[in-house]
């Protein structure tokens, strides 16, 4: 047990005096949350656009008055010859080009009808999307008769578990899963290999230790800093993005404690594959760090992928962190609700652990 | 040149004996082009709702058929209360819950006003925007053809202003279109930043580099030898990525790829070095793997790849000035699909350019012989 514990004490020894990468291990957190905060956004606001108004009547330039005030586009320049119009989308000089025809207004009163076309940049279709649907907004609230009718169906929409539609709820528990699975699982499988690459693999083996004294020596540092670095996230999420923990935060904790637990196994069983520390980067970073970020309902609902991804998204651990996740924090949901995800988590941990424990070789080849 | 012939020698042969990373650059691109470009949508296909129907009247009736006759939404079920429907909503069985109240038929043929209530899961707040924006204007619609049915004096249509979207370059509004040129930009970055520099940290900790630095190379010849091998690798990337994403999904490639593998060779000088430098400032792998993993991590959040960078705050799009990413995602964007040439993405190519000497000359100069 003294040689263990020495043994543990030497692996924390190792982490704290990298200096860098301690640093980076809790400036990750910090700077992916503030920049999910503040800087990333799927609206769309001051988008540039210009006009080519051949009407030049009252109509035409009250609607292109009320399109430069609006928030959502900045009015760069106006056009008036269709040959510029290419050029002018094909260079990202603007995104959106709103073309009034000759005689706007006397073709409303007269025929009835009047068009405006909407010239859209769509290599951005999301952008694109939006930008008509703004436009088309704006030019509608002119059709004067449509806003007199008065509905009289209105409809009531309640925003359930966030109210003021904050887009950090949605983000903090993915990057929970992205934090832990870096630190556990990445970092985990890199240090082990690292101990077979320089060849001390083999001193460790012939020491009294015994292998599974060196696996665990070897993760408990990467267990607290991961349960450190949730415990800031989680800090941060609450007090600066005031996200919600609305059930019990022991459970929220406990699944924290066994996410990293999976997180870990999965590290291992990386490191008993790998033979570099450029495999178990390699593997662990496409095999675990992006299926993390795109196939977990991170910052892409499951719903929206073809069926095949679908069904891969359900092996993949984080998806069902995610989900425990923001029923718990944000829906308030008790056990009840959760056991099913839990059980998963913990039939995966299970699966990695036995899995490695067959693959690790305590003799040399 | 014989010498950095000998070392280009001898990091292609290293690279292509090591079994463990053959695979990997294979498999890299394809998983790239067929998993994440086909997951990494913000396209809203569907929506699970649950209608809590208290009325049972024929306009309720109507209004569910309307409902049903859309393609986005699915209704699950029809919960007796709206107590019922939250616990749906908690549970993560639906997103979305239409409340129809018992008085609804009756208010809404004597033109009073009947009011109908939406649940809607917000925590992913873009997608319930979006599910109950469609949502009311369904009922909307409703709601007029219920009026035209009533009013009885035939009025003449009033006169409308119609906008008529017209849209370039992608006309079918194609996610995958987007998002491939976007995703290649990661692939050849993280071949670039990563194995590049570990490659270089991986002789300092076996001790291999004292060898080298006791022979006549020189300390550019070194670095150059570390840097082509892996430019090469991202070029070929970069054209097996193209030749997927044509071949499965028919990606178009409007502009001229000669000026995409121009530009791409200086993105990658560019990453590359940067990856060679923090490998010289840097003692172990994991070192280089963590540092590379932050900036990455900031550069591609940052980059436009998914948020648009006109709606970032100021500061984050001073930020991008210093971003490579941000820089090669447009060009690729707009090479591949609006078809721009060279004077349409010169200002990129010239930072990029900029960027890329400094970035190598800095690699050179930091990295040592003697210790």
């Amino acid at each position: 047990m003294n040689r263990f514990k020495a043994f543990v004490k030497k692996e924390f020894l190792h982490i704290i005096r990298d200096r860098r990468t301690l640093v980076i291990l809790f400036g990750i957190p910090i700077v992916q949350l503030l920049l999910f905060g503040y800087a990333l956004t799927n609206e769309v606001r001051n988008v540039k656009v210009a006009v080519a108004d051949y009407a030049k009547d009252e109509l035409s330039q009250r609607i292109t008055q009320q399109i430069s005030v609006s928030p959502w586009f900045n009015l760069v320049q106006t056009v008036d010859n269709p040959n510029d119009y290419e050029a002018l989308l094909r260079s990202g000089k603007v995104k959106e080009i709103i073309v009034f025809e000759p005689g706007f207004s006397r073709k409303l009163t007269h025929d009835g009808k009047a068009s405006v076309q909407l010239l859209t940049d769509a290599s951005e279709p999301n952008t694109a999307q939006l930008l008509v649907n703004y436009t088309t907004a704006i030019i509608q609230s002119n059709n004067m008769q449509e806003a007199q009718k008065a509905a009289s169906i209105e409809v009531k929409t309640r925003m359930l578990y966030n109210e003021s539609m904050k887009e950090s709820y949605n983000f903090i528990p993915g990057l929970m899963a992205m934090i832990l699975m870096l630190i556990s699982a990445m970092m985990t499988a890199i240090t082990i290999t690292r101990e077979k690459e320089t060849g001390t693999m083999e001193i460790l083996l012939a020491s009294p230790l015994r292998p599974i004294q060196i696996i665990l020596g070897k993760v408990a540092p990467y267990m607290v800093l991961s349960a450190l670095n949730a415990i800031i996230i989680v800090g941060i999420g609450t007090t600066l993005f005031g996200v919600p923990i609305r059930g019990s935060l022991i459970l929220l904790m406990l699944v924290v404690i066994l996410f990293i637990f999976l997180a870990l196994s999965l590290g291992i069983f990386i490191s008993t594959v790998a033979s570099s520390q450029m495999t178990a980067m390699s593997i662990s970073g496409f095999g675990l760090m992006l299926p993390t970020i795109l196939l977990s309902g991170f910052i892409f609902p499951i719903k929206n992928m073809p069926l095949p991804l679908q069904i891969v998204s359900n092996l993949m651990p984080p998806r069902w962190f995610i989900e425990i996740n923001r029923m718990v924090m944000l829906k308030g949901a008790d056990f009840t609700l959760v056991w099913k995800q839990i059980l998963i988590l913990m039939v995966m941990s299970a699966f990695f652990i036995l899995l490695s424990m067959k693959k690790f070789k305590i003799r040399l080849e | 040149m014989r010498i950095l012939f000998y070392i280009l020698q001898k990091e292609f042969t290293q690279i292509f004996r090591n079994k463990g990373m053959l695979p990997i650059i294979f498999v890299l691109p394809l998983v790239q082009m067929l998993i994440l470009v086909f997951a990494a949508t913000f396209e809203i296909k569907r929506v699970d709702m649950v209608v809590v129907d208290q009325d049972h009247s024929s306009s309720a009736r109507q209004l569910i058929d309307r409902i049903r006759a859309n393609k986005l939404f699915v209704i699950n079920a029809f919960p007796a209360s709206a107590t019922e429907a939250e616990k749906m909503i908690q549970a993560g069985k639906t997103d979305l819950a239409l409340v129809i109240p018992h008085d609804f038929d009756k208010k809404a043929t004597l033109r009073q006003n009947a009011e109908l209530q939406i649940l809607v899961d917000a925590i992913n707040g873009n997608a319930a925007q979006l599910g109950s924006t469609y949502l009311t204007s369904i009922v909307n619609d409703f709601n007029r053809d219920l009026q035209l049915r009533q009013s009885r004096a035939n009025q003449p249509r009033p006169a409308v202003i119609v906008a008529e979207p017209s849209f370039w370059f992608n006309a079918e509004l194609n996610y995958r279109h987007y998002m491939a040129p976007g995703i290649l930009v990661v692939l050849i970055t993280v071949v670039g930043m990563f194995l590049g520099g570990m490659n270089l940290v991986r002789e300092k900790e076996l001790g291999t580099i004292e060898q080298i630095n006791v022979t006549p190379i020189r300390k550019w010849q070194f670095i150059a030898g570390k840097l082509l091998p892996f430019l090469l690798l991202g070029l070929f990337e970069l054209s097996f990525g193209l030749l997927i994403a044509k071949l499965v999904f028919g990606l178009p490639i409007r502009g001229s790829l000669p000026l995409l593998f121009l530009i791409a060779s200086v993105y990658l000088v560019l990453v590359l070095s940067i990856g060679l430098y923090i490998s010289t400032e840097s003692d172990t792998q994991q070192q280089v793997t963590f540092v590379s993993y932050f900036m990455m991590m900031i550069f591609i959040l940052l980059s436009g790849l998914f948020t648009p960078v006109e709606s970032m705050p100021v500061w984050a799009q001073r930020i991008d000035y210093f971003n490579p990413l941000y820089y090669f995602v447009r060009v690729m964007r707009s090479v591949i699909l609006k078809g721009s040439g060279l004077q349409e993405v010169i200002w990129e190519f010239a930072a990029l350019a900029g960027f890329a000497t400094l970035m190598f000359s800095l690699a050179i100069f930091r990295y040592r012989k003697t210790t």
